[in-house]
């Protein structure tokens, strides 16, 4: 799906060469600083690369539209923002943006139910806490249906429990519709339960590349 | 002038007794101890001057009524404008938006000056300097108002709002629907002062043009009629300079490859 080439952002990151696989789970593990972030952002070219060529789908992405490029392949932050507005309007809004129709008002709930936030769609979402609105975020992504999810420390608010939950939401996501999920996790447990390679960072270089038998 | 009655003449005697409140000014100043007499006198002293000078070239100008003295009066204004608004911002412009309120300014102002000479009086010169140059004056000076406001608007709200941008940005939003709320309150708040303005007219306050027709034996019937079309006129330059300052402005807080830019494209 991606193929990095000599990719180089400021003194951050510099990537050889790196190849992430299509309809599989990749994990991006390392230390906090190790320029994780930085390389899902390059991902969806919210950043682009001082030198070197990223590939999706064999073409080099500076090349690509970069609007039409994030609609499909859709960045989570590890701090996601809430939109002004409700619950729905936030669910809503990464559609809206992509000129998709809405979703039905049930199937919004029914949504929110998997991930155990049970909320009036018509509530505030500005009152939700951080926990909360991890959550919300990562529904309104997989409502946008996109071809590569790029997630950053998706559970990093939530508790054990609830985060089970919400990665059994995403990689049932990304194996039933057959998509792309790359990763970034602190969490060796997580990397090893769900990632099918896992990517080792350290001071912007890939240390290791490891597929889970 | 034709007025209904001729204007009563100020002798250089009169005049000069109105200076009289100028002192009592000075000698409330002197009491308080608020050592501002030097600024109050700097400044009372500049408005008699550049009065003055402004009377004598009217005259001149009113007399020799030129297209070109009325098309370089124009420039001059524009140019004294737009270096005001970029004084008067406090906050960093970069370079591209500069160019934006140039262009803002220029179109927005030009425009509804010409519609306002051709279509709504319908003077002939059209650029008959009686008519062009307080005409102009009153418009780009509202306008230039406007403009430091939504600009000063328009940075200050996508520095504070940048989370939410680069938010949207990831989910694919474009430049245009990510700043959306930015752009609109930047608009708002910049026309806001002129609406609010006409809700006074004539009941808080006597707008100064009108002010000046009435005293120059203007009959008020025509000088509310003035007063109304460049009100309107005012507002639709203020409405026409903003959109398009707003409209492009926030393009440049973004590169080709739509992603948020620190300060702007430079």
């Amino acid at each position: 799906m991606f193929d990095l080439r000599n990719v180089r952002y400021k003194n951050i990151l510099y990537i050889e060469r790196l190849y992430l696989p299509a309809n599989k789970i990749t994990c991006i593990t390392g230390e906090s600083g190790s320029g994780k972030t930085t390389l899902l952002k390059l991902l969806n070219n919210l950043i682009s690369s001082d030198s070197g060529e990223i590939l999706y789908k064999g073409r080099n992405i500076e090349d690509l539209d970069p609007v039409q490029l994030r609609r499909e392949v859709v960045l989570l932050p590890q701090t996601p923002v809430t939109f002004p507005g409700t619950i729905k309007d936030n669910l809503l809004i990464g559609r809206q943006f992509s000129e998709k129709p809405p979703v039905k008002n049930d199937e919004l709930a029914a949504l929110l139910g998997k991930v155990r936030l049970s909320k009036n769609l018509s509530s505030s979402a500005a009152e939700l806490s951080g926990g909360e609105k991890q959550r919300l975020a990562l529904c309104r992504v997989l409502l946008m249906e996109p071809d590569v999810l790029l997630l950053d420390e998706p559970t990093s608010a939530l508790d054990d429990d609830t985060a089970g939950l919400v990665m059994e939401l995403a990689a049932g996501y990304a194996r039933e519709k057959k998509k792309t999920i790359v990763m970034v996790t602190h969490s060796k447990g997580l990397a090893r339960n769900y990632g099918e390679t896992i990517v080792t960072v350290k001071s912007g270089r890939i240390v290791n590349v490891e597929e889970a038998g | 002038m034709n007025g209904m009655n001729g204007i009563a003449e100020i002798g250089f005697l009169q005049l000069t007794a109105a200076y009289v409140f100028l002192i009592i000014l000075l000698v409330i100043t002197r009491r308080q101890g608020t050592a501002k007499e030097k600024e109050i006198i700097i400044s009372s002293l500049r408005m008699t001057v550049q009065l003055v000078l402004v009377g004598y070239a009217l005259v001149y100008i009113l007399e020799l009524n030129h297209l070109l003295l009325s098309l370089g009066i124009l420039l001059f204004m524009e140019t004294f404008a737009v270096k005001n608004i970029y004084s008067r911002v406090k906050v960093d412009i970069n370079a591209k938006l500069r160019r934006v309120i140039i262009f803002s300014m220029l179109t927005g102002t030009v425009t509804t000056l010409l519609y306002f000479l051709l279509v709504v009086i319908n003077i002939s010169p059209w650029y008959e300097a009686r008519y062009f140059i307080p005409i102009a004056g009153m418009i780009i000076g509202n306008s230039m108002t406007a403009v430091s406001l939504g600009t000063e608007r328009l940075i200050s709200g996508i520095k504070a709002k940048r989370d939410l941008i680069e938010g949207a940005l990831m989910l694919g939003a474009t430049p245009s629907q990510a700043t959306k709320s930015v752009v609109n309150d930047a608009f708002t708040a910049a026309v806001m002062p002129t609406i609010n303005s006409m809700v006074g007219m004539g009941i808080v306050f006597l707008p100064g043009m009108m002010t000046g027709q009435i005293l120059s034996g203007v009959s008020p019937l025509t000088a509310i009629k003035y007063q109304i079309t460049i009100m309107l006129g005012i507002l639709g330059s203020v409405s026409l300079t903003v959109f398009f300052l707003v409209g492009f402005g926030y393009k440049t807080f973004f590169n080709e490859r739509a992603q948020l830019v620190e300060r702007g494209e430079q």
